[in-house]
């Protein structure tokens, strides 16, 4: 790793945890209710949609509001799709969405996964980006935030049958936190060069006329092919560029801060107008992990013990500097089958060197790794360069973080309530170790929260194990890898770990866009969200009834450096019992192929 | 059932109207008094008419004007309408041989030039409409360049530093030549 991508990773570390404690406790006062100038604003909207703002719920209630809430936004929009062709606001007339893709959109931004099997410039009008895919990725943070809001209540209450008020959480969520960011951070982005307008697309004269192959197509539009199944094409030249347009600074703003990651344009952040500069790149970063990193100092302040939030931060931040260090690593030793054909990957002042298929120049190496590394650890996808070009390594570790189950800092509300799942799931094993009954916060932890924290954590590895073998046995399945190979097996496991996990990048050689792949990977969208969410909400109801127990000799604390290795052991251990056969048929066969030059 | 579909209903929408109208329609309108040039595109205009973005590369095969990364765009390189990259995997032969080619393409231009080609200069870019090149590829293609225009070498090198921008703020980012700028400029010498 060069000296400059330790001081990137530095940088990054120390503007993320000083901007952690002041927001966070913004957040926690925020959804608590204690902004008190802002509260007639709220009151006025809970009259409007006649919600009674004290009235808290228990957690089946509140999981059913949540899941009404979000099959709404399914059906919005799925309809706002398929209908875009008669809709305003679509200057370049793009057509209705067809079924199976709309579907499988609608479910992957309802679930905050925002995996994208279109190219949204050449397929989504702009109101179907603000008002259909922009709305969910307010709401679908929003969802995170409030569910880990309800198990903070649940570990911090004791006693009582109520776990808060959905409808309340997902406003606060809304209005307060993600909102006034999304604003300041699109202004920024918009001054920096990401564009913000309703006008359609550009058409500029280049320079140079470019001489190109054309696809020869068919009456209805296809390309046609030859005897042996090569495209026809036909000599064609140009000298138009047309330019893609829309409101983007806005819809990139909350796709970070919402650990979305769903790009207006096919090439998401690697393309110029939605992250034009090196500092757009790194305010991108940061705005990933801002409300994750802050959640945990809520999580102290809520818990009523600061050192127990910093404890779960400092867990996260750990991993994350492995991983981080291995991908720039990896990423930096460029392609030895490139050096064999004398290419100069090598680091210096003049270029960044190292495996640059598929980066940006602006970002080099070290901020494209870090990028990758960070979107992978939080649930947000979001990609500035591609994945599926990565080295073996450098592609393993977003692969691996996901695999974690996006606990090292997470998706907004996501990470920190997957992390505290398995903070429980340590503290049981700790008690087993020592033969006492294992207990959290002041909460006796017993056979009904260890059965729920079980199918939390079980759920995404049986739908990435499961959903990888039915895809890779069908047909349908093969048809859409790209690269031959081991790779090929890494495109498939990496498109169902990122749904099934809700992050939403890819190894995106893969042609997704097909019904089996539109299907599989919604279903494993779907039940990897709420798959979870509803039984982390009923352990958030039984903690939230049970009596608090007073600190006794033979209790752990939990947040200390030991309670800290024994999580980040528990996270990888999990992580590595459940997925290393499938990943040594993938990466670990690419790495040893493309290093021993099979 | 009901006492939950009503706020549900009225809340979805409300939230609605406010993130995906109020909001983007206040941004922009901020940022087209704020930034109208960077809110537009970054377009830069010749006699009034727009002949490129300073964000969006372009593709270039004339040997007198310096080359952009390749871009795997489809059909033509740098379609500004269909951003992607190759996704190609490191060890695909698809890779390779697509290097291969551009390496010959690129030595054929310049027989005399014997330096190893910096990597950016034959990898396709993430976007495929990446405007810039390290200043390593810029240096790689002057004597090129130098030649093709009958300029001293030192003034093409004199005019890559001009365009040359180091990492931001010494932190961030990669050093870069901006292409179709550099390239502008250089036109523009004739004059």
């Amino acid at each position: 790793m060069t000296s400059h991508a330790w001081l990137l990773l530095g940088t990054f570390l120390a503007i993320l945890l000083l901007t952690a404690k002041p927001l966070g406790i913004y957040i926690a006062n925020a959804m608590e209710g204690r902004l008190r100038a802002v509260r007639p604003l709220e009151n006025l909207v809970y009259r409007l949609c006649g919600i009674r703002a004290d009235e808290e719920t228990g957690w089946l209630r509140y999981a059913l509001a949540l899941l009404i809430f979000n099959a709404l936004g399914v059906v919005a929009v799925y309809g706002l799709q398929r209908l875009q062709a008669v809709l305003p606001l679509n200057p370049q007339q793009m057509a209705a969405v067809a079924p199976d893709s709309a579907f499988n959109t609608a479910v992957s931004f309802v679930t905050n996964t925002n995996w994208q099997g279109y190219g949204g410039e050449s397929t989504m009008g702009y109101l179907v980006q603000m008002l259909g895919l922009g709305v969910q990725n307010f709401l679908s943070a929003a969802t995170g935030i409030a569910v880990v809001f309800a198990l903070i209540r649940g570990i911090a209450r004791h006693s009582t049958a109520t776990v808060g008020n959905a409808w309340v959480d997902l406003t606060r969520a809304t209005i307060w936190v993600l909102l006034p960011l999304s604003v300041l951070m699109a202004l920024f982005l918009a001054g920096q060069g990401v564009i913000q307008n309703f006008s359609p697309y550009q058409d500029v004269t280049t320079v140079e006329t470019t001489h190109y192959d054309a696809p020869r197509l068919d009456a209805s539009g296809q390309p046609l092919k030859d005897a042996k199944g090569n495209a026809l094409t036909d000599p064609a030249e140009t000298r138009v560029q047309t330019l893609p347009m829309g409101p983007v600074a806005s819809q990139e703003a909350i796709k970070m801060l919402g650990t979305n990651g769903g790009g207006f344009f096919n090439a998401n952040s690697g393309h110029p107008y939605e992250n034009p500069t090196p500092l757009t790149d790194f305010v991108q970063m940061l705005a990933i992990f801002l409300i994750p990193a802050a959640l945990c100092v809520s999580f102290g302040r809520l818990v009523g013990d600061s050192r127990q939030g910093w404890a779960v931060l400092a867990a996260m931040t750990l991993m994350f500097v492995l991983a981080a260090w291995a991908a720039m690593n990896f990423e930096q030793q460029g392609n030895p089958q490139l050096a064999a054909l004398g290419v100069d990957q090598s680091a210096s002042a003049q270029q960044a060197g190292g495996n640059m298929e598929g980066k940006e120049t602006r970002f080099g190496i070290a901020d494209s790794a870090l990028f990758a590394t960070i979107t992978t650890a939080a649930s947000c996808g979001a990609v500035n360069a591609m994945h599926d070009s990565f080295t073996p390594l450098g592609g393993l570790v977003p692969l691996v973080n996901m695999q974690l189950g996006e606990v090292v800092f997470g998706g907004v509300g996501t990470g920190l309530y997957g992390m505290l799942v398995f903070a429980i799931l340590a503290v049981f094993i700790a008690g087993l170790m020592i033969g006492r009954t294992p207990e959290y916060l002041g909460k006796k932890i017993e056979a009904y929260e260890m059965k729920m924290s079980s199918i939390a954590i079980l759920v995404t590895p049986l739908l990435v194990l499961l959903g990888t073998a039915l895809a890779v046995m069908a047909e349908a399945g093969r048809a859409g890898i790209a690269n031959p190979g081991a790779h090929g097996f890494s495109e498939i496991l990496y498109a169902l770990t990122s749904a099934a996990n809700n992050n939403g990048s890819a190894f995106a050689g893969l042609s997704a866009n097909t019904p089996i792949y539109n299907v599989l990977l919604a279903v494993a969208m779907w039940f990897g969200r709420f798959g979870v969410i509803v039984p982390v909400l009923a352990m958030a109801g039984s903690l939230a009834a049970k009596k608090r127990i007073p600190t006794g000799a033979g209790t752990m604390p939990t947040h200390g450096p030991l309670f800290v290795t024994l999580l980040i052991g528990t996270v990888l251990l999990v992580g590595l019992l459940n997925y290393v056969p499938a990943l040594a048929l993938g990466p670990v066969v690419e790495h040893l192929m493309l290093w021993l030059g099979a | 059932m009901k006492t939950l579909l009503r706020p549900a209903i009225s809340l979805f929408v409300l939230l609605s109207a406010l993130t995906g109208i109020a909001y983007p329609l206040a941004v922009t309108g901020i940022a087209h008094l704020a930034f109208p040039d960077q809110a537009a595109g970054s377009l830069i205009l010749q006699d009034g008419k727009p002949v490129g973005s300073r964000l969006i590369g372009q593709n270039f095969s004339d040997p007198a004007h310096f080359w952009g990364r390749p871009s795997a765009t489809a059909p033509q390189p740098y379609n500004a309408g269909a951003s992607s990259g190759s996704n190609l995997g490191p060890l695909n032969p698809a890779l390779t041989d697509a290097v291969k080619a551009r390496i010959a393409t690129l030595r054929a231009a310049d027989p005399a030039n014997h330096a190893p080609i910096p990597a950016d200069l034959v990898t396709a870019s993430a976007s495929g409409l990446d405007p810039h090149i390290s200043p390593a590829a810029a240096t790689w293609q002057a004597s090129r360049v130098a030649r093709a225009r009958g300029l001293p070498e030192a003034e093409v090198t004199k005019l890559i530093d001009a365009h040359t921008a180091g990492r931001q703020w010494g932190v961030f980012g990669a050093p870069r030549v901006n292409v179709l700028e550099l390239n502008l400029a250089l036109d523009a010498l004739k004059h």
